[in-house]
């Protein structure tokens, strides 16, 4: 039993003499292959290419089977193997890893002997039994990290684990809506995984209701005027605390039901798309420079932005057809913010789910995500690494069909399917 | 007196009128709230249609955009702010003639104004209604309303801002405004050319639960009348004697029109 790792250390605050560190990423250079295994970890599988004529995982990997030239299938592997060699790294020549040693990485043979290259979790010694994890590093590239045992009290005191994952604990998130349930569950489980501060945005401050009181009442965390259909709004309050947001949550809801032919005409759709993709914008212009300046900027530096999105972003649901089509339009943008933070140590999250137990859904039958399991999710994502949640059975479904067969769901979904 | 005499006079009031206003003895008086991104608009369930608030984006300021010049696009629904309601706005007024803000009668946009001070009242009760006993009371003290003229009701709500202007609790707004009797007097016996608050709309918070409900929009408009909301200062215009100049803009079949009210004080 390895000894208990000591606790990060708390942020102290900034030396104003000291110039913030450059966000500095490992290799990117990866073959369209070695991106294969990262969109694997993207969504948080451990997929490795199988062939199935030898019933043998292919590593590294490959375009077909090196013995009989099968096609090479992805799926699930086991992911437990051994631990048969470790190294501490002292220096490097990748300006990222020459910033950061001691870095431990090690060699894991996996079932059938198959040997993988890992970062190491601290409590891994030579000759243990591991299991392997896919992660995202911060080129949003495919490494394995190696643990001893992942319900260990203190796994989140890793400084390695935490340059791989979204560790809210000593952060301070922005929660974008925190007036509605999943605002105020967000903000309860933030600052229940650990957030230093919570800044819960609320527009329209002069409609008082029971969900800004819950938010007042609620230790660690601000309630702050932000409302995203208003570009001075967003303008001011990044001029205020854009350079303290290490998360930024952006979790605007506007659900409302019909399509385009029967829907609820321009004005309605004109303010969901001014919340939905154009308060986005006025975010990504404000926020987005910022926290890309800050991807490195000690232990709590900007690490994530995640947006909640319907997974109906995927393919239209005409009994919601305007809501899919803005989150058609925010998923857009999620796929372009994350080109433009690209090597800046912060990752774009997008976490998808269906309809929400929420009043503008009532009329939809279950299963539907509650607020507190859709805040659970993000959390655990966010301690994941992962880059896409789909959270809730419809959402998971709606993916997997969707992977499936794109046209075929769209066929389900127009033919009245859900 | 033939017409030559009267364009004689008029044209002496206005000589008049213009010396005093430039020598400051007629006061402008602006009753108008700033157009601002967070001044309260009404709020409706949320299934029915929403007034969009004013908002505003820069399209360039002497940058790659625009090198020499500064502009703005602004958005808002035609109530929100400082605003006029048109007779169409309301159902009891949509087959009137000339009930449009492009197609009323651009006389009645200038008149004497009457101020009605239910300050104390309101003070004391946020529900308050003023009554025909208020009106009766004011016309002792001040003299009777003349036909043609603009009734303000003053609460001193433009005072209040944010969550006390709107004032919502669980069961809808709470803030002062006439009651359906006060109103159809004012049209019926007084001729008004329109009523004007310094609440979100002509009627009371819980104008929705009165018979007919939100009786000053259908009493007004059904007859024609125009309104004002969301005024400020009516605490520097006398009870009498003042004059208002509310223009709309002049917007094809609008319903309403954010505006500057101006009123000229003695």
């Amino acid at each position: 039993m390895a000894d208990p790792l000591p606790p990060l250390p708390e942020p102290v605050r900034k030396d104003p003499q000291k110039k913030t560190r450059t966000a500095l990423i490992p290799p990117l250079a990866r073959s369209r292959l070695g991106m294969r295994l990262g969109a694997q970890a993207a969504r948080g599988r451990f997929h490795l290419p199988h062939c199935d004529s030898c019933a043998v995982i292919v590593w590294p990997p490959r375009e077909a089977c090196p013995s009989c030239l099968s096609d090479l299938q992805w799926r699930a592997a086991d992911p437990h193997g051994k631990l048969i060699a470790e190294t501490t790294l002292e220096t490097s020549p990748e300006l990222y890893f020459r910033e950061r040693v001691p870095w431990r990485v090690g060699t894991v043979t996996l079932a059938g002997g198959v040997p993988v290259m890992a970062h190491l979790h601290a409590h891994c010694r030579v000759g243990d039994k591991v299991e392997l994890r896919l992660f995202l590093d911060k080129a949003d590239r495919a490494v394995f990290m190696a643990f001893a045992d992942t319900d260990s009290p203190d796994l989140r005191e890793d400084i390695q684990l935490r340059e791989l994952t979204n560790d809210p604990r000593h952060r301070r998130v922005l929660i974008t809506d925190a007036r509605t349930p999943a605002g105020v569950a967000l903000a309860a489980a933030m600052t229940g995984a650990g957030a230093k501060t919570v800044f819960a945005g609320v527009a329209e401050g002069w409609k008082r209701d029971a969900a800004i009181e819950r938010l007042e009442g609620m230790a660690g965390v601000s309630v702050v005027p932000l409302d995203l259909t208003d570009t001075r709004s967003v303008e001011e309050l990044c001029g205020e605390i854009g350079g303290k947001v290490d998360i930024l949550v952006h979790n605007a809801e506007h659900v409302r039901p019909g399509g385009v032919m029967a829907g609820r005409g321009i004005a309605d759709a004109r303010q969901l798309h001014d919340k939905l993709v154009f308060g986005f914008m006025r975010l990504a212009e404000n926020f987005g420079p910022v926290m890309r300046s800050r991807g490195a900027d000690g232990v709590n530096a900007a690490t994530a932005w995640v947006n909640l999105l319907s997974v109906y972003a995927h393919a239209n649901w005409p009994a919601y057809g305007q809501h899919s089509a803005a989150h058609a339009a925010a998923l857009s943008l999620a796929q372009c913010l994350r080109g433009e933070m690209l090597g800046s140590g912060v990752r774009v999250v997008n976490a998808f789910a269906g309809p929400l137990e929420q009043d503008w859904h009532d009329s939809v039958l279950p299963p539907k995500v509650t607020p507190d399991r859709l805040a659970r999710d993000i959390v655990a994502g966010l301690l994941a690494g992962q880059q896409d949640l789909y959270i809730g059975d419809v959402a998971r479904d709606v993916a997997e069909r969707f992977e499936d067969d794109a046209k075929l769901l769209e066929m389900e979904l127009a033919g009245g399917g859900q | 007196m033939t017409k030559e005499d009267a364009r004689a006079d008029a044209t002496r009031l206005l000589a008049d009128l213009a010396t005093g206003l430039a020598s400051g003895d007629v006061q402008v008086v602006d009753l108008t709230h700033r157009l601002d991104p967070d001044f309260p608009i009404i709020v409706l369930p949320p299934e029915f249609g929403q007034c969009a608030p004013f908002r505003m984006e820069e399209i360039s300021r002497y940058d790659a955009r625009g090198p020499a010049w500064h502009w703005h696009n602004i958005s808002l629904g035609e109530h929100a702010g400082t605003h006029f309601d048109a007779p169409i706005h309301w159902i009891s007024g949509r087959d009137l003639p000339n009930n449009t803000t492009d197609t009323l009668p651009v006389q009645k946009l200038v008149g004497q104004v009457c101020v009605i001070d239910c300050e104390a009242e309101s003070d004391a009760d946020d529900d308050y209604e003023m009554g025909v006993a208020k009106i009766e009371a004011f016309e002792v003290a001040h003299g009777m309303i003349p036909p043609q003229s603009w009734v303000l009701m003053r609460t001193g709500w433009s005072r209040r801002s944010g969550a006390d202007y709107i004032n919502l609790r669980a069961d809808g707004a709470h803030s002062p405004g006439p009651d359906a009797a006060a109103i159809r007097f004012l049209v019926e016996q007084r001729d008004i050319i329109g009523f004007g608050t310094e609440t979100v709309g002509t009627d009371s918070g819980q104008g929705a639960h009165s018979d007919p409900p939100y009786p000053a929009h259908y009493i007004l408009h059904g007859a024609g009348r125009y309104g004002l909301q969301c005024l400020a200062n009516l605490d520097r215009l006398p009870p009498m004697g003042a004059v208002l100049i509310a223009a709309p803009l002049k917007i094809r079949q609008g319903t309403g029109s954010p505006l500057r009210v101006l009123a000229l004080v003695p």
